[in-house]
């Protein structure tokens, strides 16, 4: 046991710098899971000490308290302490301070070093910190905290090894651990002392004002602010569509050569049939909007990287507490634009349980990615691409739109959640936004890589088997060579479509939506590559075959159902892995059934009315 | 000779880029958690702070406010609050 790598935690207020110190000590080797019993995350690595031992190193989600006032402060605190399940108790805590938020972060390092437990302190981010005009002598600092003081710069590397130099001869010395003992008077006395060791430690401040402050002037202002945000939002899903149109065209011509190339070497078949339409026309339909996914993360990972996700929820808060949320369950529900899996992870920094409940049960109603093939589709179909305005395409206006359209819909529905299954106190709005940083590539490109290959997997497992299976649903039993009924409706497939058919009826869909609602449960993209595989086997002849999706839409569907089918996937919930992320976040089955049902129960409604006024309006 | 004037608002109601210090806090408004999460943003008795930005126009909140080096987002419910006095 006592051979066992020693357990190094790294702790730290948000924003002082603590993921990148520990990317830069563990490299890209690192560790994710969960924390038995609650949802939060345990980020490990391995890093090596100076004499050569490995170390397990642990990032602790940052907090500016150990009197925890959300789940991530409250594990913290019990990791810190040696009381978490399912972790051991660290043999030595590096405090990572923000070298020039001294007097904030001092509070949460005095906190940790009384509890006597041994403590490091990482000095970080000390080149902005001179950037800002401070001069800091870390060895006062060292002198009035009484444990090792490093200074660091974790984003070029600097100070590591005499960091785990610190860590390696605190480890060796033996340490008393003290009570918390919590209050008012304590925190009191606690920022008082962190006020006195900061004056003591910075030498030397020029005054004026940052570039930060001057930018918040502009982005902050009250009329502005907001105009900023939605011209930011309106360029980014601008962005989507014209950025990607050369991209997609590269990887419409991969598949067509490479469909053209199984048929010249393979023999008329099963075999061949099997790979041009259910593997190359499935996943290849869903693969194309791999371009329109990565423009949009991009912007959400620069947004968030540059500082200014919290401003925008600064800017959101007061409409988002009109419907009874907070400028904090913003970030959560812009990320869920992208995917609502991780969005739905974000509200775990939702400190009010009822206010996270409800941005959970709302989040699928943010459009993300996967619901984008399925608009682009429908939209490059249907919607003429021509311009309104100056730089502004009807297409681009229409997916606005939907967006938009779900985020009203998410703002009724928690405005009723709030008022009725999730009542409660209006909670508060308190947090901190910090300096305005510039992106960094390396971690924008890393983070880019990481979603694209998740989107790329998720086409390759679940998407290409739905394909698979309803290809072969679609293909078997072969109608008889003299049946009137065509293969689609004689297939297995269509039989449970045609059933399911008059249910939907009403709002405007034919059985080939029927048919792929179905596969389109696992994963919204793969109602795309239903719709493909299906009229790739209807296809009467070669000729009608060559056809594009788009085309076979344009002369099967009429624009009422078109534009129903839209409105339909602004609310439904055909994900799998949603429902299953909100059974974790919500521990139990009533709450992912409720939102199960009461999603459905919208996207009926919506389709409905929007086929409907369709219909009346002549359309 | 007369104490330097000083004038007591509450912190919803200080100027725009006004300076002040926070005199009491009603810590009975809030509950144990908001009161100890304000603290740990470093909203305390006795600490300085500047008014730098408020919310979108019409509504004026929340207000962001300058607490040592950094910058913090606080309703006007919670700013409402906290008492600043004015230094002369």
């Amino acid at each position: 046991m006592s051979e066992a790598a020693p357990l190094i935690v790294l702790a730290g207020n948000p924003n002082a710098g603590k993921s990148a110190l520990f990317n830069a000590l563990t490299g890209a080797r690192q560790k994710i899971a969960n924390y038995p019993g609650v949802t939060v995350e345990r980020k490990s690595g391995h890093f090596q000490m100076p004499d050569g031992r490995p170390a397990e190193l642990v990032d602790l989600p940052g907090s500016y308290s150990l009197e925890p006032t959300s789940p991530d402060e409250a594990v913290t605190r019990s990791v810190i302490l040696g009381e978490q399940q399912g972790e051991r108790k660290p043999d030595a805590i590096i405090i990572v301070l923000d070298a020039a938020n001294l007097d904030n972060h001092l509070r949460f390092a005095l906190e940790v070093i009384a509890l006597g437990r041994p403590v490091v302190i990482a000095l970080n981010m000390m080149d902005l910190a001179e950037r800002d005009g401070l001069t800091l002598d870390p060895a006062k600092l060292e002198a009035a905290l009484g444990v090792p003081v490093v200074p660091t710069v974790a984003v070029r590397r600097r100070g590591l090894e005499d960091l785990s130099a610190a860590i390696e001869t605190r480890l060796s010395k033996k340490t008393d651990q003290q009570d918390v003992v919590v209050s008012k008077e304590r925190d009191h006395g606690l920022r008082k002392q962190a006020k006195k060791i900061a004056n003591l430690t910075v030498v030397s401040e020029t005054a004026g004002r940052r570039w930060s402050e001057r930018a918040d002037a502009m982005f902050l202002h009250p009329i502005a602010g907001p105009i900023i945000l939605l011209a930011i939002m309106f360029v980014m899903f601008q962005a989507v569509f014209a950025w990607s149109e050369a991209p997609i065209g590269w990887i419409e011509g991969a598949s067509e050569w490479a469909a053209a190339a199984v048929e010249a070497s393979l023999p008329e078949g099963f075999l061949r049939d099997f790979i041009i339409e259910g593997a190359i026309g499935g996943v290849g339909s869903v693969v194309v909007f791999l371009p329109q996914i990565l423009i949009l993360f991009l912007f959400i990972l620069l947004l968030e990287a540059s500082g200014y996700m919290t401003r925008a929820a600064f800017i959101m808060d007061r409409l988002m507490a009109s419907v009874g949320l907070s400028g904090r369950s913003f970030i959560p529900l812009l990320s869920s634009f992208a995917c609502a899996i991780p969005g739905i992870m974000a509200t775990r920094s939702i400190a009010d349980p009822k206010d996270r409940l409800t941005t959970i049960l709302v989040a699928p109603l943010m459009t993300c990615a996967a619901r984008l093939p399925v608009y682009a589709i429908i939209i490059g179909a249907f919607i003429p691409a021509r311009d309104v305005g100056p730089g502004v395409g009807l297409q681009g206006l229409v997916l606005f739109g939907l967006y938009i359209f779900g985020i009203v819909g998410a703002m009724v529905v928690a405005l009723v959640l709030r008022s009725t299954v999730a009542k409660g106190p209006n909670s508060g709005f308190l947090m901190e936004m910090p300096k305005y940083q510039m992106p960094r590539i390396r971690d924008i490109l890393l983070g880019l890589w990481q979603r694209g290959w998740i989107f790329l997997r998720r086409a390759g497992t679940i998407i290409f088997a739905a394909t698979v299976i309803l290809w072969l649903m679609l293909t078997y039993p072969k109608v008889p060579l003299d049946s009137p009924v065509s293969q689609v409706d004689y297939s297995a497939a269509g039989r449970i479509a045609n059933v399911i058919e008059p249910v939907v009826a009403p709002i405007g869909f034919n059985r080939d939506i029927a048919l792929a609602l179905i596969p389109a449960m696992a994963a919204r993209e793969v109602a795309v590559a239903a719709l493909a595989t299906t009229y790739a086997i209807d296809a009467p002849d070669e000729e009608a075959e060559a056809k594009s999706l788009t085309e076979r839409l344009q002369s099967r569907w009429s624009l009422p159902t078109a534009l129903a089918f839209l409105a339909w996937f602004v609310f439904a919930p055909q994900c799998i892995s949603t429902i299953a992320v909100t059974r974790r976040e919500t521990n139990g089955w009533k709450w992912p059934m409720f939102m199960l049902g009461y999603l459905f129960a919208l996207a009926y409604v919506a389709a409905g009315i929007t086929y409907w006024s369709a219909v009346a309006l002549g359309l | 000779m007369n104490a330097p004037v000083t004038l007591a608002v509450t912190l919803d109601r200080l100027s725009m880029r006004q300076r002040a210090e926070i005199s009491t806090i009603d810590w009975d408004s809030m509950s144990e958690n908001e009161g100890a999460r304000l603290r740990a943003l470093g909203l305390d008795e006795g600490v300085e702070v500047e008014k730098l930005h408020k919310g979108m126009f019409g509504f004026n909140d929340p207000i962001a406010l300058k607490v040592g080096r950094m910058m913090i987002a606080v309703r006007k419910s919670h700013a409402s609050a906290i008492s600043v006095v004015i230094p002369a």
